[in-house]
């Protein structure tokens, strides 16, 4: 079969590698039929994660058809269209049965190098590195899904794959963000980012009952998406002096109540924290850049709530904590435990209250991934969300 | 147990003394609560090491102190000791039930290639050495609790000395149980030592805990997570 596979810092490649097959009794093979790159990714394609080796499958955000399924399994059957939430969970640890799923004791074979590096293990993930138990991605024509009775969602003939797809990932990432806001009657959120992610917070925002939204970016392309609701605000950073100004005199001096990072460890900035962050990454004094939430956490009105669905993979410099402190902030954060959103946000995408496929921007088949990954990482080409298909 | 018996062994007792003296004095010094808590962590510990009985010892069936007689087979300060705990989402019964089914313990430690019972007390354990090679004892049950503990030893004239116990405790709040391993080898020089320090690792805690990590997994999902076997861009056609 074709997969994408990561064959160092900025290689992917396209190769040609068995099929997989049955491997414990939980096991499924699902045949791809709409696979995805999440911005996620990129950290992969640029070297900043750890444990990665030459030859590994990426993708964690697929969905298709059961083609096989081990003797253990019970709810899915061959034919069956599923989508396949990115953390893998084993759904019977105490964790999971708190629906804290990305926090599963079991799914990691790896879980010892985990251990090491955050003091105790939590999910596997499907193609992100070893240190995330090196599962073979679904960026393939084909994928092995452990414990297939817990990872899935079956899909309705009714909901096309483009609908579905980002039910995996980035849908429930950006809702968890919002709903970790507690959002309450006039609250205004700020969202720093407008990826997907950052879109899907700002969508969600919306949903939970927010009274403004703000959108905070610099790419023309992603604001205009953001603002497309016709009621979301946007902040272009790249033409601002200062994004805390802005933000206090369009809240009456009192700032944002919610703020959402949905940038992540790779941000860009403007200011000088910035440029030092990057400099420092690049000789690996640190793995993370945090200008967006260096600037959430000075923004953010006191007793508010900073929620970060962006990625963090290492240490940060200069965080204001004294600021986080001093305000009595909330922070919430975390990988997301994606299978307690599927059912209720399928439910939202068939009520019609919102279609997933609007951040999409580019539609190719897999042999594209590797001039896919440098676009999307470029931005180039008003690229906002790639999705591919197998055949 | 009687609460006068000395559970603790000589040298931890004057480590006992001289850490909670300083403690107490610390938390003594503190003159607030959380000091208050250090002081009373301190004071216990100067009475474990001064009356040689150390109530959480007691409480985990465990003893350093050396008057043991028969019932050890490792004497104190010989031997490598690894003690590891693991919460495990099952009831005490059922994690009882399948440990002392020792023939169930090749299931999830690494290095056990086989128990086999011989009758309700006696079993014999085969463990792998490095190439292809054997290490081979008979064991004994000497403690139990059912749903509680067990406690094993070697019988004398093995060719590895050990002893090991297993405790199942309840976790507060219907968290599962908490299933603490303790175990002791006395790794004997020549060949057979050769074999027994390969098989323990560079590192003997870690290896346990791997191997609780694999009985809670087996227990909890039936199943042993893995991807060996899988396929990659390293394997092409």
């Amino acid at each position: 079969m074709k997969a994408v596979c990561w064959w160092g810092k900025e290689d992917v490649r396209v190769v040609d590698v068995p099929d997989p097959k049955i491997i414990n009794p939980n096991d499924a093979i699902v045949r791809v039929t709409l696979t995805a790159i999440c911005g996620s990714d990129l950290h992969l394609f640029g070297g900043f994660v750890p444990t990665m080796m030459r030859g590994d499958i990426l993708g964690h955000e697929f969905m298709g058809e059961v083609v096989e399924v081990g003797p253990g399994v019970k709810k899915l059957k061959t034919g069956d269209r599923i989508i396949v939430p990115f953390p893998i969970a084993c759904g019977s640890c105490w964790f999971c049965t708190q629906g804290l799923t990305s926090l599963c004791d079991n799914t990691n074979p790896n879980a010892w190098m985990n251990e090491a590096l955050m003091g105790y293990a939590t999910a596997g993930i499907f193609g992100y590195s070893h240190m995330y138990g090196g599962y073979a991605g679904g960026q393939a024509q084909y994928v092995r899904v452990p414990y297939a009775d817990t990872n899935h969602q079956k899909i309705p003939n009714g909901v096309a794959d483009e609908q579905a797809l980002f039910l995996t990932d980035i849908f429930p990432t950006g809702y968890m963000a919002a709903e970790a806001c507690d959002i309450q009657p006039g609250d205004t959120v700020a969202v720093w980012g407008c990826g997907p992610v950052g879109l899907f917070a700002i969508r969600s925002a919306w949903l939970l009952g927010a009274e403004r939204v703000i959108a905070i970016d610099r790419f023309r392309e992603r604001l205009g998406l953001a603002a497309a609701d016709g009621k979301t605000e946007v902040l272009d950073y790249g033409e601002l002096d200062d994004v805390y100004e802005q933000l206090k005199d369009m809240t009456g001096g009192r700032g944002p109540d919610r703020c959402i990072d949905a940038v992540g460890m790779e941000a860009h900035g403007t200011f000088i924290d910035a440029i030092v962050d990057k400099i420092k990454q690049a000789v690996k004094l640190q793995f993370d850049r945090a200008h967006a939430l260096r600037q959430a956490l000075h923004c953010c009105r006191k007793g508010g709530t900073v929620s970060i669905p962006g990625v963090y993979a290492g240490f940060i410099d200069k965080v204001p904590f004294g600021t986080a402190f001093g305000k009595g902030l909330t922070l919430k954060m975390g990988q997301t435990h994606v299978h307690r959103y599927t059912q209720p946000l399928l439910e939202r995408v068939q009520r019609g209250e919102i279609d997933p496929t609007f951040i999409i921007s580019h539609r190719v088949s897999l042999d594209e991934a590797p001039e896919m990954y440098r676009t999307f990482r470029a931005k180039q080409d008003e690229c906002i969300k790639v999705v591919m298909t197998t055949a | 147990m009687n609460l006068k018996e000395k559970n603790v062994a000589e040298p931890e007792r004057w480590i006992s003394v001289i850490a909670g003296g300083a403690l107490a004095a610390y938390g003594l010094k503190m003159r607030s609560i959380p000091g208050i808590v250090v002081a009373a962590l301190g004071g216990a510990l100067v009475h474990r090491g001064a009356t040689g009985h150390c109530m959480v010892y007691e409480s985990m069936g465990v003893s350093t102190a050396e008057e043991q007689g028969s019932q050890v087979s490792v004497p104190y300060g010989r031997g490598v000791r690894v003690e590891k705990a693991v919460t495990i989402n099952a009831s005490p019964e059922v994690l009882y039930g399948f440990w002392r089914r020792f023939d169930n313990l090749p299931l999830f430690m690494h290095n056990l290639e086989q128990v086999e019972v011989r009758d309700d007390k006696r079993s014999r354990w085969v463990a792998k050495g490095p190439a292809g090679s054997k290490v081979e004892w008979e064991a004994e049950i000497i403690n139990e609790v059912p749903n509680e503990l067990i406690g094993w030893r070697s019988i004398e004239g093995s060719q590895i000395d050990n002893a090991g116990s297993v405790h199942f405790t309840p976790a507060a709040g219907g968290r599962g149980t908490e299933v603490k391993v303790v175990l002791r080898y006395d790794p004997p020089a020549g060949v057979v030592g050769a074999t027994v320090s390969k098989m323990l690792g560079e590192d003997p805690a870690m290896n346990v805990q791997e191997d609780l990590r694999r009985l809670k997994r087996l227990v909890e999902t039936g199943e042993l997570p893995t991807t060996n076997g899988q396929s990659s861009g390293r394997d092409v056609r």
